[in-house]
């Protein structure tokens, strides 16, 4: 029988002079941990999301919060910009401009974001496809990994969208077309695993902004007439996806404009200036003097705002760090008040051990012995406690997971280990070391004799 | 095999004690007998190691115990000498077996379960081996006890007033039993007492 065992039978022995200093170990550490795993894969969706992109480029307002609603899609957007405004920004021949995506947001389907963009926003996240092709033509969406598993879409299927971000049926644009899935992006991590990524002239065609103001004159006649009959198609309220369909099959029998929802889009350089987009993301070709200056003579000079992404989420962090400092430290007191308790029931208990202690010496145990026997059952609680408080903080976290991923865009995990936690078990560790070594050097000290002679 | 020369204690603030000198031989069986306060029992903690003395040197086979350093006193103790104590005390978080495993390892021996349970089935207690300490009797924990002095083979059994809490009928049963077992291990054998009763069983005495 080793020490290790016979401290830990000694524990088993009164489980409940240990119960607390258990509960209280486990709160601890089990807090700590918890919100390590919080601030880590937060802080992570935040970073991977920057994606290299340098500025933001949107409506008037609130600049973090064009930053959460353009970047992390966990936002409403700021307003809209006209593409007149626009334009100059996404000129390829720009001198500053290595990248710029515009996008149209506004939209979603079952409460994941609808993106209108080019195939310049892949530059920025390059996500891999793992079923299908990119959205080439109007109303095709490649849709991320997320998206296809929590709405059950496969390639061809077709879906209307609902304007704003509330999985509300009601504000469907149920007399709008639909969208047909193209492609599927593998799993990422970043935001574009909750998107669904179609082109900026697939959200005008939707909001009927715009007929399509650069067809030959015949099928802008036609695409005109298509989109004011179609409610006569149907003489229910609601159309059906069938519906839509059918719309669509008889609009392809018998009329070339039709093609006009699936056509290939033309560059946003080309659109009518008057047209809206949300915001665009820039990235520089070299962080220069005349690019750092661009956000103030955009902000200055123009109706729309620039944002710093990184300047943003450093401020949101440093004011999310301040609570997460005090719930810290709050976490680090309990853990070590679980410590005194570890130092408090370990002294009490030598009390009634005293003679179990001094026949330990008789058999043949040194003083070291009793030391390393008190100190073993000091580590055992603190170490056990930590384990305990870890599991429960996966535990947590993987259930909080599901719940978070809804409002931060990010797929959160209670089966990830970090190398913190690590530190936090060794942690631990020391402070049960700490709160052992009186009590185990108190036993070490035990007068054999008069021990026994008191019995 | 066990020879006591010289030996004084004093303890702080009390007067000096001398005891007499001891000479037992491998084997035999002595009876220490003296009165309540005439330190016995400290007499016996001397021979054993748990006090030091003022002068005079303790000594079993050939090492004079009074000039070991404490943590080799301690695995000497433990490999040479058996103790049983008047009230006799476990490990209370441990079985009766474990009880007897502790004591092995303590005293840096190897871990024979096979010898535990020839003792035990000895001494009568194989069927109370899986048993907590505090559930057996007075009778029987004296039993464990004399299990556990005997484990490591001990050159010498030490009792401390073994028999004071028993009737006549369990007396009798725990110096057979001691007597028997000493024997059979080839210990000496120094029993401490002031009951009166035992002076029948024990021819070799000493009277502090």
């Amino acid at each position: 029988m080793s020490l290790l065992q016979l401290a830990w039978k000694n524990l088993v022995n009164k489980p409940l002079a240990m119960m607390l200093s258990l509960v209280l170990f486990a709160l601890g550490t089990g807090l700590i941990a918890l919100l390590l795993l919080m601030q880590k894969q937060l802080q992570e969706n935040f970073e991977k999301n920057l994606a290299g992109i340098d500025l933001v480029i949107g409506a008037k307002g609130s600049p973090l919060q064009l930053i959460l609603s353009s970047m992390y899609h966990i936002d409403s957007p700021t307003g809209n910009i006209s593409l007149k405004e626009a334009r100059p920004f996404l000129n390829p021949t720009h001198p500053l401009i290595e990248t710029a995506v515009p996008l149209s947001l506004g939209d979603s389907y079952g409460g994941y974001h609808i993106a209108g963009t080019t195939h310049e926003f892949l530059k920025l996240y390059r996500p891999q496809l793992s079923a299908g092709k990119l959205w080439e033509a109007n109303m095709e969406v490649t849709i991320g990994a997320t998206v296809a598993k929590a709405m059950e879409l496969k390639i061809g299927d077709k879906f209307k969208s609902s304007h704003g971000f509330e999985e509300d049926v009601d504000v469907g644009h149920v007399d709008h077309l639909s969208f047909t899935v193209v492609g599927i992006f593998a799993p990422q991590g970043t935001v574009v695993d909750h998107l669904i990524l179609t082109t900026n002239q697939s959200f005008w065609l939707v909001h009927g902004e715009v007929d399509h103001a650069h067809e030959t004159d015949t099928t802008h006649e036609s695409l005109t007439q298509h989109d004011h009959e179609a409610p006569l198609h149907s003489d229910s309220d609601t159309k059906s996806d069938d519906d839509s369909l059918e719309k669509e099959e008889h609009i392809q029998e018998g009329n070339s404009a039709a093609l006009t929802d699936k056509s290939i889009p033309f560059s946003l350089l080309e659109e009518d200036e008057s047209l809206d987009i949300t915001s665009l993301l820039i990235k520089f070709k070299a962080h220069n003097y005349q690019a750092l200056n661009m956000p103030r003579n955009i902000n200055e000079n123009t109706d729309m705002l620039a944002a710093d992404p990184a300047m943003e989420i450093n401020r949101l962090f440093s004011l999310m760090s301040t609570g997460e400092r005090i719930l810290t430290v709050l976490a680090w007191v309990i853990t070590i008040v679980s410590g005194l308790s570890v130092f408090i029931s370990l002294f009490s208990s030598l009390r009634d051990r005293r003679y179990e202690l001094a026949l330990m010496r008789v058999m043949g145990g040194g003083r070291s012995t009793l030391f390393l026997l008190i100190i073993l059952e000091g580590l055992l609680l603190s170490g056990i406690g930590c384990l305990i408080g870890i599991a429960l903080s996966h535990g947590a976290m993987q259930m909080l997971g599901s719940a978070m991923e809804e409002s931060y865009r990010y797929n959160f995990t209670g089966m990830r280990f970090l190398k913190e936690e690590i530190w936090l078990i060794v942690g631990a560790l020391v402070i049960g070391f700490i709160a052992a070594v009186i009590p185990a050097v108190q036993a070490s000290r035990t007068d054999i004799a008069k021990t026994l002679t008191e019995g | 095999m066990l020879k006591a020369h010289a030996l004084t204690f004093a303890y702080p603030g009390g007067k000096t004690m001398s005891f007499p000198e001891i000479h037992c031989q491998k084997g035999e069986h002595w009876l220490l007998l003296g009165t309540s306060g005439s330190g016995k029992t400290t007499l016996l903690q001397l021979l054993a190691g748990l006090r030091t003395p003022m002068t005079g040197e303790v000594r079993i086979g050939d090492t004079v115990m009074t000039a070991l350093s404490h943590a080799k006193l301690d695995k000497f103790r433990g490999q040479q000498i058996g103790i049983v104590f008047q009230q006799p005390h476990f490990i209370e978080a441990l079985n009766v077996e474990e009880n007897l495993v502790i004591a092995q390892g303590l005293a840096g021996r190897k871990i024979d379960r096979n010898k535990i349970r020839k003792l035990v089935e000895r001494l009568g207690m194989s069927h109370k081996l899986k048993s907590k300490t505090q559930r057996l009797s007075q009778g029987e924990q004296q039993r464990v006890a004399i299990a556990r002095a005997l484990v490591n083979g001990p050159a010498v059994i030490l009792a401390d007033e073994p028999t004071s809490a028993l009737d006549d009928q369990n007396t009798h049963e725990v110096i057979a039993l001691l007597e028997e077992q000493a024997q059979l291990a080839s210990a000496t054998l120094l029993l401490v007492t002031h009951d009166a009763r035992l002076k029948g069983y024990f021819p070799k005495q000493i009277v502090l």
